[in-house]
């Protein structure tokens, strides 16, 4: 007869302290897009220093594309388990890009935010792709089945079981 | 048996095993090969019952066969064998006739044969530092770790992405890289190097163990809740099977042992029996609608002057004709003048959709039945086992008692094969042959029904031997009489009597 023991590790960094590795990635971060942003890129300061784990990033539609000239707003929700976990990225405010992968509430059809994710990506990365996928749109127009998802999606997009079939826009 | 111990991994030893070693490490020592009970008794199908030691035994002995012919590295291997679900020919067959690159590049293994990339540090500072781009710390080259496709990242964050993995996303098989668009898999060497963690390591392993028998089609786990054995076969098939829990199922759909009927209409009628969609034929066949306002009634009494309860609608209809009310109660005014053909049409409509539900009632009571009689088997065993102690109080000899025990097993048996005819039944369409199975189904039930009743008859000193006899007589005309059922249905499969109805 064996007993079965199993013993649980005590974890080995504390789960709230001044030198999380989480708070450190962050922190270097958002040094890296404070100093050298992207083109159409910024971080709105106040509200990643209230809190570390949920930012605004301004973004200008490029010029040259359909969005030239138009001003949106993205926000940032990283979990504890940041980077091993996708942010949570939605557009906020008055002005959601009209877009074939954009939904009218903010949420973006975008396969690295859930399962292309990686921890080596970042949100710098994450802006990148956004920047992109917004330049090589050729018509302004909201996904088909926006009215339907709106009316039933989750709040969290990560909820969302997302169907990408399109990789060309 | 030995318990759990040698099934853990060897923790705390910290061995790393060389590029040979089966990457697993679970401890192999002990009678290897011999494990798993052989039954060939149940109607020469032979399986084995296997544990989850064996099932990790024979998932080594898979990959070790493959490994003594293709000489490759030992997690390639699993991996590879894992991507053509455990079919040691299909590996082999694509291994030497196919492209093995595309091979590789298919399987997202990194190929044996390239040498091996030089992990270069990505990013070296001049103190000879690393910065790993997931935490963004500089590290000393000794505390990163790359992998075959020459991606680095520091040992804790390998460590973190691997758990995360592995404990939220229960991957096992099939975990890649953490570098972005790099589809390599990581291999069991390194994943057991890098996770410290018992209870982690413990559920990759199981991970491994559960994807190793889901998809190998030679094995199939015990679907009775808490079981954790396997039973491997030597070719899948339709099969009764019995676990070392006692439980006996199908070794093709899991599904409790069905004969006569086949795995793919048992299917059908439990999906049947689900959902709601009898729901649906009852309220076709037992209601109408509102003629004015269209909401759904039923009729509850005799009379055909219908008032909608509705009441903003209250509207005065003939349940017949649908028409409204008022001139029905004049001389000059029947509603038979709609036998007209398309009044014909509607009501045949709902007379047919009403037959259907009436079939279907009457086989799924009759399923239902058995199959809640089947329920009370554990209570009739009880009983039966505190009659046979009484007896042998009345001078008889234990083995003089067993018959009892035997009737209700051969009770049992019939009902659980009556249950099944009736789905099989449900779906037959009437001929010559169906006519025969629904004689000895009916003589088997009558049969059972009487056995049934011999075994709940009070036993006493005076009625004891003429019990006996009946008892006996009986339940081997059931057990006969059931076998023949059984024999005449596998001769209809063989020489194609039945038809199925479309339903």
């Amino acid at each position: 007869m064996y007993l079965f023991v199993v013993e649980f590790p005590t974890p080995s960094v504390p789960l709230r302290g001044p030198c999380l590795p989480q708070q450190k990635r962050l922190q270097k971060e958002l040094m890296s897009l404070l100093k050298e942003p992207p083109a159409g890129v910024t971080v709105d300061v106040d509200t990643a220093h209230t809190k570390l784990t949920e930012w605004v990033v301004h973004m200008e539609g490029a010029a040259g594309t359909l969005y030239e000239g138009e001003k949106f707003q993205l926000q940032f929700k990283f979990s504890p388990k940041y980077p091993f976990d996708s942010p949570e990225v939605i557009f906020v405010g008055d002005n959601i890009p009209v877009h074939p992968h954009i939904y009218s509430n903010g949420h973006i059809c975008l396969s690295i935010l859930t399962e292309d994710w990686s921890p080596a990506l970042s949100v710098q990365a994450i802006c990148l792709s956004i920047i992109s996928m917004l330049s090589s749109c050729k018509e302004k127009k909201r996904p088909p089945d926006n009215s339907y998802y709106v009316k039933t999606c989750s709040a969290n997009p990560k909820k969302t079981k997302w169907w990408y079939h399109d990789d060309t826009v | 048996m030995n318990s759990d111990e040698e099934y853990l991994y060897d923790c705390d030893s910290g061995n790393e095993s060389s590029g040979d070693d089966v990457g697993l490490e679970f401890d192999i020592d002990g009678e290897a090969g011999s494990g798993g009970t052989k039954y060939k008794d149940m109607e020469d199908y032979p399986y084995e019952v296997l544990s989850t030691e064996d099932i990790t035994r024979h998932m080594i002995e898979c990959i070790k066969e493959v490994n003594g012919v293709v000489n490759i590295p030992v997690t390639t291997t699993r991996i590879l064998l894992n991507h053509f679900k455990w079919d040691k020919e299909k590996l082999m067959e694509r291994f030497y006739d196919g492209d093995q690159e595309k091979l590789f590049l298919e399987a997202h293994v990194v190929s044996p044969y390239k040498t091996p990339k030089a992990q270069k540090p990505l990013v070296k500072n001049s103190n000879g530092m690393e910065e790993c781009e997931i935490c963004f710390l500089n590290m000393p080259s000794a505390m990163m770790t790359g992998i075959e496709c020459g991606h680095r990242f520091c040992t804790n964050c390998w460590t973190e992405y691997l758990t995360t993995k592995i404990i939220d996303e229960g991957m096992g098989q099939t975990i890649s890289c953490a570098a972005h668009l790099c589809s390599i898999l990581v291999d069991d060497q390194t994943v057991m190097r890098l996770i410290t963690d018992a209870k982690v390591k413990l559920k990759y392993q199981h991970l491994i163990t559960k994807s190793f028998v889901e998809c190998n089609r030679l094995l199939r786990w015990c679907p009775y809740p808490d079981c954790n054995y396997a039973i491997k076969v030597q070719y899948p098939d339709a099969r009764p099977v019995m676990c070392k829990c006692r439980k006996v199922f199908c070794f093709n759909c899991g599904e409790n042992w069905h004969d006569p009927v086949k795995c793919h209409l048992l299917k059908r009628w439990i999906k049947k029996c689900d959902d709601d969609s009898e729901t649906s034929n009852w309220i076709a066949a037992n209601t109408k609608e509102c003629p004015k306002c269209k909401v759904t009634i039923e009729k509850d009494g005799g009379c055909n002057h219908m008032v909608c309860k509705n009441q903003s609608c209250k509207a005065d209809f003939c349940w017949v004709c649908l028409g409204p009310w008022e001139p029905h109660g004049s001389s000059w005014y029947s509603c038979n003048r709609y036998d007209e053909d398309e009044a014909k049409q509607a009501r045949d409509a709902q007379e047919k959709s009403r037959a259907a539900l009436q079939r279907y009632l009457f086989y799924c009571n009759r399923y239902m039945n058995h199959m809640q009689s089947l329920k009370f088997e554990n209570k009739l065993y009880a009983a039966v086992k505190e009659k046979m102690e009484e007896m042998q109080q009345h001078n008889m000899s234990w083995i003089e008692v067993q018959f009892l025990k035997k009737a209700v097993d051969i009770l049992c048996d019939c009902r659980q094969t009556l249950m099944y005819t009736y789905v099989f039944a449900y779906y037959l369409r009437k001929n010559n042959q169906s006519v025969i199975f629904e004689d000895n189904q009916k003589d088997v039930e009558s049969a059972t029904e009487t056995l049934s009743e011999y075994l709940e008859r009070d036993i006493t000193q005076e009625n004891l031997a003429d019990i006996k006899q009946k008892v006996q007589d009986k339940y081997r005309y059931c057990d006969q009489r059931r076998r023949k059922l059984l024999e005449h249905v596998h001769e209809g499969y063989e020489k194609d009597w039945w038809e199925y109805t479309e339903l």
